[in-house]
């Protein structure tokens, strides 16, 4: 599945009401260990069908980020059913993100 | 999946991605294992203008994505996992990750090396922000400034040299009496009108507004502190390869880095080591490409 590159307009509909666990990754196009994490969350996304891998620009989105408290970025949120169930900010290895997603 | 290949890289720097390419090209099935990002130390840079091709400079992460890519044209994959355990000695080699075991007949190690730190409290928080550990990459960044540069080897007595010929004032910070470095540095380290010399001292603290203000140094034999403010800090207290994994099967040296020469061919048939991972002289981008290209070369004799 590729990664979805999502909005307030569709938030609700792709993360909050998602079946899958949702790995949501908060990053700006001019954040160098942002830029570091995207081919990470894309190979998840490539070989985790079960998980749905969502990408928001702080940039375009600051009411979402700000909803979520990022104030460092990239910060990724694991949430499952609407509720976060796991967080982290900084470039971080695969495994953790796996593990994190509980894989 | 299968998970044997012709060639596996550990490392996904420039050497690394270079010698896949090179593999990958010649139609072997090649495998890379990165563990974090592509680009290694590169993405600690952001602006290199030593790499040739491109007029502008480039930044190091984009820099190690392009190479990725270039790579992955040819059909090089890339593997997300750190390597826990390798066995070297066979005729296929085994990689052992966090994201399962790897075969291949062709090893190249590609690890790279990192800058010793510090270990003083918020350093990590302003590299990039006016702490720094290649000035031949970062100097000009301080025309007109003034910097500190800690160390007292032959690496921080040329980022003193040419961070004098661009910044304001060069402060030397040495824990030791005297240099280390060979002797053709020190007559031109003492000409050079704007370097200050800090014998015995260490640096205790580094003093930030957002970015790097100020040093306390303490001096080591008399316990005096004095503080010096600057606007940038070099440490040039060497450099760390990171060769853990090895130790026991590749022949390293004294410093912990794998011996081999221009060939790249370590003490073990089918295994290459590029890049800062290797003994050499020059550390730089275009000489862990040229690694690259230069093991892969043997591979495909060692291969045939």
């Amino acid at each position: 599945m590729s990664v979805i590159n999502v909005t307030k307009a569709d938030f609700q509909k792709e993360v909050t009401e998602s079946d899958k666990i949702v790995l949501l990754d908060f990053w700006a196009p001019w954040c160098g260990p942002c830029r570091m994490l995207g081919p990470i969350v894309e190979s998840i996304a490539e070989e985790y069908p079960d998980v749905k891998v969502c990408k928001v620009n702080v940039d375009e989105e600051g009411e979402l980020a700000q909803q979520f408290g990022v104030m460092s970025i990239p910060a990724v949120f694991v949430l499952e059913k609407g509720e976060i169930i796991n967080q982290s900010v900084g470039v971080k290895p695969k495994q953790q993100l796996l593990e994190m997603l509980g894989l | 999946m299968d998970r044997s290949y012709d060639v596996i890289v550990i490392g996904g720097g420039p050497a690394g991605y270079t010698a896949a390419l090179y593999t990958a090209r010649s139609g072997y099935r090649t495998l890379v294992i990165e563990k974090i990002a592509p680009g290694g130390q590169m993405t600690q840079t952001t602006q290199i203008d030593n790499y040739p091709g491109f007029p502008d400079g480039v930044d190091g992460i984009t820099l190690g994505m392009q190479m990725q890519a270039g790579a992955a044209r040819f059909g090089v994959e890339t593997e997300y996992s750190e390597v826990k355990r390798v066995n070297l000695t066979g005729a296929v080699k085994e990689i052992e990750t966090t994201g399962g075991t790897f075969k291949a007949r062709a090893v190249v190690v590609a690890t790279g090396a990192t800058h010793r730190h510090l270990g003083v409290e918020g350093e990590e928080a302003l590299v990039g922000r006016g702490v720094g550990y290649c000035a031949a990459c970062d100097a000009m960044f301080y025309r007109g400034k003034t910097v500190a540069v800690v160390g007292g080897g032959n690496t921080a007595a040329a980022a003193a040299l040419v961070l004098s010929r661009i910044a304001r004032q060069v402060h030397l910070i040495h824990r030791r009496d005297s240099l280390r470095a060979t002797r053709v540095y020190h007559q031109s380290l003492e000409q050079a009108e704007n370097i200050t010399f800090h014998w015995n001292a260490t640096v205790q603290q580094l003093l930030a507004e957002q970015k790097l203000t100020g040093v306390v140094l303490e001096n080591v034999q008399t316990g005096q502190r004095q503080t010096l403010s600057v606007d940038g800090l070099f440490v040039s207290i060497g450099q760390s390869p990171a060769t853990a994994l090895f130790e026991g099967q590749l022949e390293l040296d004294g410093q912990g880095y794998i011996v081999a020469d221009e060939t790249t061919k370590t003490n073990i048939d089918g295994v290459y080591a590029v890049g800062d991972v290797r003994t050499k002289q020059v550390r730089q981008v275009i000489t862990a490409a040229a690694d690259g290209a230069a093991a892969a070369h043997q591979i495909e004799s060692y291969l045939m």
